[in-house]
């Protein structure tokens, strides 16, 4: 398997070592319920209470308490929109802000909110895939409950001024959550120096375990529950706790953010060399913020092929990749990201995204780029787009 | 969702492909706004297809679906070839996931397409022999 390269990190990461160790024993070994008196149950409950302090600190929480586990970036999101949603109605305010590419997770959330009578403002991410500032705040209403804007654009991996979207949000009141899920673990997160009221983590996108995640709500926040039933979470979220998952996502997370500038300079330079490389193939476009990007992110569009063809003859050649092409995905519309950002259907189709972690190397890139190009050249020539692109070209 | 060996099969060496000069009839169907768009050039000669080729932008089962229908209608007669249907060339395939379906029907779409172009060509209305050439309902919904 030397030659396979492992290039769709934004989708899922491989567990690490140091996670996957320290969950064992909460499978076999502790398997006790945190709830329980006896000592079984204790040394679950230590467990917990460890994974919640080492998450809280590798994100600057001020207590632990802040900290609570979820199954996921996708509940995290539901809670954090739906409790705001319900704080607000409490004072009469129906109106949520949030931006036309968030993960599906956040739109599909607020499409429900919509059918139940709130009314949502979607902020455009223009061609650069950034939230502007001043549209925030003159988007903000008398009746604004919530902006929510995610972190890091889990297609393009843009970066948005989370500090300052928030800033604006507090000036007039309004709470500020944001969908963290692609950036916890790859950039430095501080909550208190970004001001955000809620933040949504998910332990499989920093090499922790899938099926469990953190939702950080700021003391003070009374946020109501989502998930109904036992005391756990301190009331605020059922469920019989996740040990092992906690434990894995607390080591891994750990792990992450041990050496994020020396990672973010190796990957930085890995993503731009590809970028460069990749550029060079005629009719081809970078999608998103070239600066304000996550390190691992490239997302790119190669006119006159469609994105599904593309990924197979990489995965062909044993190289994993994803797109942002909807034939994966059950419905024939391209990425609402790439058409956030302005591109025409067309082009939109024609997208890949390979996103990289610190098991990459520079070999991984030198693969990509010596197999991807003549595949674009290969499936171009059994093209009739491209032959009229080629042809209109010419006029 | 996974393809069955025979459209991974016919994807990455897809039979039949690319442009025919001298052809007697060529149809297109599809648009790239949808995401696929395929050509279907023929060769025909006393009623039998003799030669046929495809050029497909799309995803790996309407680049499938276009050879497989190709492999179906070559050296068959004009007759057999309209008698096409989407659902011989997703059998051939051994199957289509259910989001890929419509690709088939594009499939038998151009292969009338590129019938009908030769009736046209001929100084024959092809309508009453070949029928009307809809876009799939899918793509309508585009």
């Amino acid at each position: 398997m030397s030659e396979y390269v492992y290039a769709d990190n934004a989708a899922t990461t491989r567990l690490s070592d140091a996670a996957f160790e320290a969950m064992k024993p909460y499978f076999t070994e502790y398997f006790g319920n945190p709830s329980s008196l006896y000592k079984l149950g204790a040394a679950s409950q230590r467990a917990v209470d460890k994974a919640r302090e080492d998450i809280a600190g590798c994100i600057n929480a001020p207590r632990p308490t802040d900290v609570y586990f979820v199954s996921g970036g996708s509940e995290a999101d539901n809670w954090a929109i739906k409790g705001a949603a319900e704080l607000g109605l409490k004072k009469g305010k129906k109106h949520i802000i949030s931006s036309r590419f968030e993960h599906h997770a956040v739109l599909h959330t607020l499409e429900y909110l919509e059918k139940h009578g709130y009314e949502v403002t979607l902020l455009e991410v223009h061609e650069d895939g950034l939230v502007r500032p001043e549209e925030l705040e003159a988007a903000i209403r008398e009746d604004t409950a919530l902006v929510t804007i995610m972190f890091a654009n889990n297609e393009i991996g843009t970066i948005q001024p989370i500090k300052e979207l928030a800033e604006i949000a507090h000036k007039h009141g309004v709470l500020f959550h944001t969908d963290a899920v692609q950036a916890v673990g790859t950039v430095e997160i501080d909550v208190q120096e970004l001001g955000v009221d809620m933040l949504s983590m998910s332990g499989h996108k920093f090499h922790g375990p899938k099926g469990v995640g953190a939702l950080y709500i700021k003391k003070g926040i009374r946020l109501p529950s989502l998930i109904h039933g036992g005391a756990q979470e301190r009331g605020m979220r059922a469920g019989t706790e996740n040990i092992a998952g906690v434990v894995g996502m607390a080591a891994a997370l750990k792990e992450a953010v041990e050496n994020i500038p020396e990672r973010n300079a190796r990957l930085t330079k890995m993503r731009d060399r590809l970028i460069d490389g990749l550029s060079v193939i005629d009719r081809s476009r970078v999608n998103g913020d070239r600066v304000h990007r996550l390190p691992g992110n490239v997302n790119m569009c190669f006119e006159g092929i469609e994105g599904e063809s593309l990924l197979l003859m990489l995965d062909l050649k044993g190289i994993s990749a994803s797109s942002g092409s909807a034939c994966t995905s059950g419905s024939l519309d391209p990425s609402h990201v790439l058409l956030a950002l302005g591109l025409p259907h067309e082009i939109a189709h024609g997208s890949l995204r390979l996103t990289f972690s610190d098991e990459n190397t520079e070999e991984d890139i030198d693969r990509i780029l010596s197999v991807l190009p003549p595949i674009v050249e290969r499936l171009r020539s059994m093209s009739p787009l491209w032959e009229k692109i080629v042809n209109n070209s010419k006029d | 969702m996974a393809y069955s060996e025979k459209v991974m099969d016919h994807f990455a060496n897809p039979r039949n492909v690319g442009e025919m000069p001298d052809a007697d009839g060529i149809g297109e169907v599809g648009n790239s706004k949808c995401g696929d768009i395929m050509k279907m050039y023929i060769k025909v000669k006393d009623n039998i297809i003799t030669d046929v080729s495809f050029k497909t932008f799309g995803c790996g089962a309407a680049i499938a679906t276009s050879s497989m229908a190709t492999e179906l209608v070559k050296g068959r007669s004009i007759d057999d070839a309209l008698q096409l249907t989407n659902k011989a060339v997703m059998e051939a395939l051994d199957g289509l996931p259910p989001v890929k379906v419509h690709c088939s029907v594009l499939a038998e779409q151009a292969i009338k397409a590129a019938l009908s172009d030769y009736y046209t060509k001929q100084g024959i209305d092809p309508e009453p022999i070949v029928g009307k050439i809809s876009e799939c309902e899918e793509c309508h919904l585009h």
